[in-house]
């Protein structure tokens, strides 16, 4: 049987448009406009989740983002499904399903509640204390606890919505569109200044748009009524743009926000296809505004979490913006006046308020005496001890409190209740200041943290800065305008405003029962269950700092961060430990402010976005030819073509072999190409590469090693002197970037002097390397003109030529050890190039091959890869490449490093080559190598960095480091394996064509 | 994200920038003049302030231009850009 409980008409509730929607699987009804939150309580279901511990029945708290207890998984066993929503910001949609998360088998009777009566053995820590020892067990622990841990659950299909991020630059953002954001937003705008105004709620206002407290007044209007005027003239302001569903979740330095605008959540399924889910707006602002407003605090007394029990604001914002009343027999708990207000709200609408329950001595104010005049008990100097009721409030329990708050007094009296709403004060939100780097101070009058120093252009404004009074709002927002904007006047210069005053305070942070603490449930979080014991426990032990206390109890970890019981954390801990709120400072207040889904965050970098990939000119014939490919830096590089079902060691075996017997082809499109011109030229490359380039005659090409500053091998590559000052060096494929940064780097800051410019031409050519005792037929069949005669055109040099109408520059070097030719056409005529040599050489049964071929091929000449031969702790002299390194040159880059005592040790690791006992056993790469067998621990001496089978040695061979290797040539060695130990001897690393004659064959 | 006054491009993201480590170490210029322990001075050794540090900046998704920054590590504030080769800001 469900009540109904919706109580007026509201002009935010649309009643004609009636929406049905399931929750935990039973269908109710609701009207547009309604949250899912509020659509519940008009079908007075308190009862919506569990909490995380104890698993004790909780309700809806409250009416906002705040939200602790009433977080449901939208749409459950879809790929839509979102853990951890708030009940209170769901927007209800036909169709729509929610259901209750951390309770099995049902939120009605949950057997994890059993872990309530079991409490007293789960005290702050306790899974710290418990699952200690044996420390072995831990993994054991661990499967059992994770399975009770976790709320919601994960979707386990790929979201089918589109999330998007954009830039916007404004002069002026403002934060939230309640009064303050508002005016705000509206004098900047009017004021020429481009300004965006955004509010994480449907429609603007804040809790100003349902003020109807008839004792404050604005131009003779209620708040509600003026604000509304007021929202109606923001439509006619240029320069100023409204976004609403949009919260902001981080503000970084310089005043760099998030924000992500919700576009479709509130949709019907059918309306949500194709259209973008929501946005991340990443927003730079000149000045920011921040008009956050201040969240409503509970009071930390017994029992203070039953279904039922909620703070007064929302059970004010239920009954006017939603017309719905959270219970029919309700009862206000407050330290203040706004409790009152709500009271009131309820009594207009002839619904019954049982009592009010203040623990000040009294209040004279004009809204009290209006709740006096209606006939409603006002308990003063009273506190509620306990509060029954297992899945909803039925009854609270009032004492006496004591003159100095610590303790009650007299007898017990019980009031039956049916909803308790609880008023503790407002603590500003001032999450997003303190996360732009901006300090905070703490006000011992008003008790709560308000901005201080600020970091970056910004302004604070309403009740985040502290005022919460329309009257203090208008002038101080008044006169923060006009020093901040710069501006001489303003639409707030003659507003008039009377407002109702509050006249007394008082701030009890953790309410007396007369049950002892230890007998009592005052939750603090109520999210992860820390109570006002588990803090006190904190402190017994130890912990001083609130970030500890923090971390102990949990207080302030889930999902909501604390946004309720931060404050009183904090002030439990100061009265406890007798320090001043405002010395114990706050916890660190992070990004999101509210829990953004991953779509959001990565927006369109999704799928074959997620890691954009480059591809080469040829690359659409590597794909016609069913080319595999492995990824070298953001390239896609062919690494092999399997035909008829090869596996890739037939592929490699087969390539590696057509390379040296006749003719193969690469795509050596990657390799990094740098342009360098300039008179200093042939200068600049002496001081990069160990070698010396001063010599170099044009139209020939030099291989060069590049150190760091430390000595390492960094880079190599074979750079071409095109002209007196003109050179084009290449790079690996991975380390081209990073290689032309740090060129530069020398040039601008260590030798400006140099007149040389530096300019990356990768992507501008595409190459392709011929080689195999058949290339030089092949060419000539391609270019008959060019004069390929060993004399004229020999290894390491370089000629222009034209292929048609194709400009083509072709190198003859050579990374396999046969002879080859590099081809490079501008990058628009790679494919053509690729298929002119496929077609040529087709007589020659010309093979294409892929990276892993080159490699083999390479490895059997002993030549490195940097990068994988290399770690970034070889020296060209580890390497054994002491020939590439000029003793004569003065200096060059990482020239002094290698006569550190270090880098000169002889027991270094070396480079040396591996064969087997065993010729058809091929080693693993990354295998360890050691020296001794039966020895343990033992020394690993070193590791097998390239291993491959040779199909033309047609044995096995390695290339490995290994610690003073250079002098181990012919000792047997060990690689241990898993299940066999494998002996191999060192020996030179080349293994292939030691006299390179085939370079001219 | 800082916003970063680039001397030649104006304000940018930091995005396109690179940080490139502590600023006015200059390469010696004679280095085999050096002892082992100079030259490791020069090589290793890195100030990691808390407060006020000179640092190298890049460029690198736009002009590519190095310059430097004076920045305070505590707040973030950058108190000063200048380019490669001028004087430090007197502090």
């Amino acid at each position: 049987m469900t009540k109904n409980l919706r109580v007026k008409s509201s002009e935010y509730i649309d009643e004609t448009n009636r929406i049905s929607f399931k929750f935990n699987g039973k269908t109710y009804h609701g009207f547009k406009g309604d949250t899912l939150a509020s659509a519940l309580l008009a079908n007075d279901v308190h009862l919506v989740g569990r909490s995380f511990k104890y698993h004790r029945p909780r309700g809806i708290m409250t009416a906002g983002s705040e939200e602790p207890n009433a977080i449901v998984q939208v749409n459950p066993g879809t790929n839509r499904t979102e853990p951890n929503v708030r009940a209170t910001e769901v927007e209800i949609y036909e169709g729509l399903e929610a259901s209750s998360q951390n309770c099995w088998p049902s939120v009605e009777f949950d057997i994890g509640g059993i872990n309530n009566f079991l409490s007293p053995f789960f005290p702050a820590g306790f899974y710290y204390k418990t699952f200690m020892w044996p420390a072995s067990f831990w993994e054991k622990y661990e499967f059992f606890i994770r399975h009770s841990a976790g709320l919601g659950k994960s979707p386990t299909s790929s979201d089918p919505d589109i999330y998007d991020h954009r830039n916007i630059h404004c002069d002026v953002l403002v934060v939230g569109a309640g009064i303050s954001g508002i005016l705000a937003a509206k004098n900047a705008a009017k004021n020429n200044f481009k300004t965006l105004l955004v509010d994480e709620k449907n429609e603007l206002g804040g809790s100003t748009i349902f003020e109807n407290n008839e004792f404050n007044k604005i131009d003779n209007k209620t708040p509600s009524d003026w604000l509304k005027k007021e929202i109606e003239e923001l439509k006619n302001i240029k320069n100023l743009e409204i976004k609403t569903r949009t919260s902001v979740a981080a503000y970084h330095q310089y005043n760099y926000l998030l924000a992500r605008e919700n576009l479709t959540d509130h949709l019907e399924a059918k309306d949500k296809t194709n259209k973008i889910r929501q946005r991340l707006l990443k927003i730079r602002a000149k000045k920011v505004i921040l008009a956050t407003g201040a969240l409503e605090r509970p009071l930390i007394f017994n029992n203070n979490d039953r279904p039922g029990i909620m703070l007064s604001s929302a059970v004010k914002k239920y009954s006017e913006f939603y017309g719905v009343t959270c219970g029919s027999k309700n009862v206000f708990f407050t330290n203040n006046d706004s409790a009152y207000e709500s009271a009131l709200s309820l009594f207009n609408k002839g619904i019954n308020v049982e009592a009010v329950i203040d623990i000040r001595e009294q209040s004279e104010s004009k809204i009290v005496k209006k709740v006096k005049e209606a006939g409603i008990k006002i308990y003063w100097s009273h506190t509620i001890v306990d509060t029954a009721g297992y899945k909803r409030l039925n009854s609270v329990s009032i004492m006496k409190l004591s003159t100095d708050g610590t303790s009650v007094t007299g007898s017990k009296i019980s009031i039956s209740c049916d909803c308790l709403g609880v008023a503790g004060g407002w603590t500003p939100a001032v999450h997003l200041y303190t996360q732009s780097g901006s300090k905070l101070k703490f006000d011992e009058e008003k008790q709560i943290f308000l901005p201080n120093q600020n970091t970056s252009e910004q302004l604070s404004v309403g009740s985040c800065s502290g005022d919460f009074k329309i009257d203090e709002i208008i002038k101080n927002l008044n006169h923060k305008l006009k020093d901040t904007l710069n501006i001489k006047e303003t639409d707030l210069d003659n507003i008039k405003v009377e407002i109702d005053h509050e006249n007394s305070k008082k701030n009890i942070w953790l309410l007396p029962s007369d049950k002892p603490l230890g007998k009592t449930k005052p939750f603090v979080d109520y999210q992860n269950d820390a109570t006002a014991k588990d803090i006190k426990l904190a402190l017994r032990e130890g912990f001083r700092s609130i970030e500890h206390v923090k971390r102990y109890t949990t207080t302030g970890m889930g999902t909501d961060q604390g946004k309720l019981g931060n404050m009183h954390a904090l002030g439990i801990i100061a009265d406890t430990a007798g320090v001043k709120m405002g010395e114990l400072g706050t916890t660190t207040f992070r990004p999101p402010y509210t829990p953004l889904t991953f779509g959001t965050i990565v927006g369109r970098n999704v799928g074959k976005f997620f890691d954009i990939f480059r591809r080469t000119p040829m690359n659409d014939w590597h794909v016609e030819n069913k080319a595999e490919f492995e990824n070298v830096g953001q390239w896609k590089r062919a690494w092999y073509y399997p035909i008829n079902g090869e596996t890739m060691h037939q592929a490699v075996q087969r390539e590696s072999k057509a390379a040296r017997e006749s003719a193969g082809i690469l795509d050596a499109s990657t390799l990094g190409k740098i342009d360098i011109q300039g008179s200093d030229a042939s200068e600049f490359l002496n001081r990069v590469y160990t070698n010396a380039w001063s010599k170099l005659a044009i139209g020939k090409c030099r291989y060069g090693l590049m150190l760091n500053e430390d000595g390492m091998v960094y880079d190599d590559g074979v750079t071409t002197r095109l002209g007196e000052n003109h050179y084009i060096m290449t790079t690996t494929t991975g380390g081209a970037a990073n290689v032309l940064s740090k060129l530069e780097d020398y040039l601008q800051t260590e030798w400006p002097e140099l007149d040389v410019y530096l300019t990356s031409v990768t992507d501008h050519y595409a190459t392709a390397s011929l080689c195999g005792p058949n290339s030089k037929k092949i060419l000539k069949k391609i270019i008959p003109d060019l004069d390929l005669a060993d004399e004229n055109f020999p290894h390491m040099s370089f000629k222009e030529a034209n292929i048609g109408n194709i400009q083509c520059r072709i190198m003859r070097i050579s990374f396999t050890g046969e002879h080859s030719y590099e081809i490079n056409v501008q990058a628009s005529y790679g494919k053509d190039l690729w298929e002119k040599c496929m077609e040529a050489g087709q007589e020659f049964n010309i093979t294409p091959y892929g990276t892993e071929t080159m490699h083999l091929l390479r490895a059997e000449k002993g030549f490195i890869i940097v990068g994988q031969d290399t770690d970034g702790t070889m020296t060209p002299i580890d390497l054994q490449m002491d020939w590439i390194v000029s003793k004569k040159k003065y200096d060059f880059i990482g020239k002094r490093s290698l006569y550190r005592s270090d880098t000169m040790r002889e027991d270094r690791k070396q480079l040396v080559g591996l064969l087997t006992e065993d010729p058809n056993e091929v080693l693993e790469e990354g295998a360890q190598i050691i020296s001794e067998l039966n020895q343990s621990p033992v020394e690993m001496l070193g590791h097998v960095t390239s291993s491959y089978f040779s199909p033309n040695l047609n044995k096995s061979i390695a290339l490995a480091v290994v610690r003073g290797g250079k002098n181990m040539m012919g000792k047997k060695l060990f690689v241990p394996m898993e299940n066999k130990n494998i002996n191999v001897i060192v020996t030179n690393p080349v293994f292939y064509d030691e006299k390179n004659e085939r370079l001219n064959a | 994200m800082f916003l970063i006054n680039c001397p030649y491009c104006g304000e940018r993201d930091q995005q396109e920038f690179k940080a490139g480590g502590e600023a006015h170490i200059e390469r010696p210029k004679q280095p085999t003049e050096l002892s082992d322990d100079e030259w490791a001075e020069y090589l290793f050794m890195r100030k990691n302030i808390k407060g006020v540090q000179f640092e190298r900046w890049n460029h690198a998704h736009g002009c590519r231009k190095w310059f430097n920054m004076v920045r305070d590590t505590s707040n973030d504030e950058i108190k000063a850009i200048y380019k490669m080769g001028e004087k430090p800001p007197a502090q």
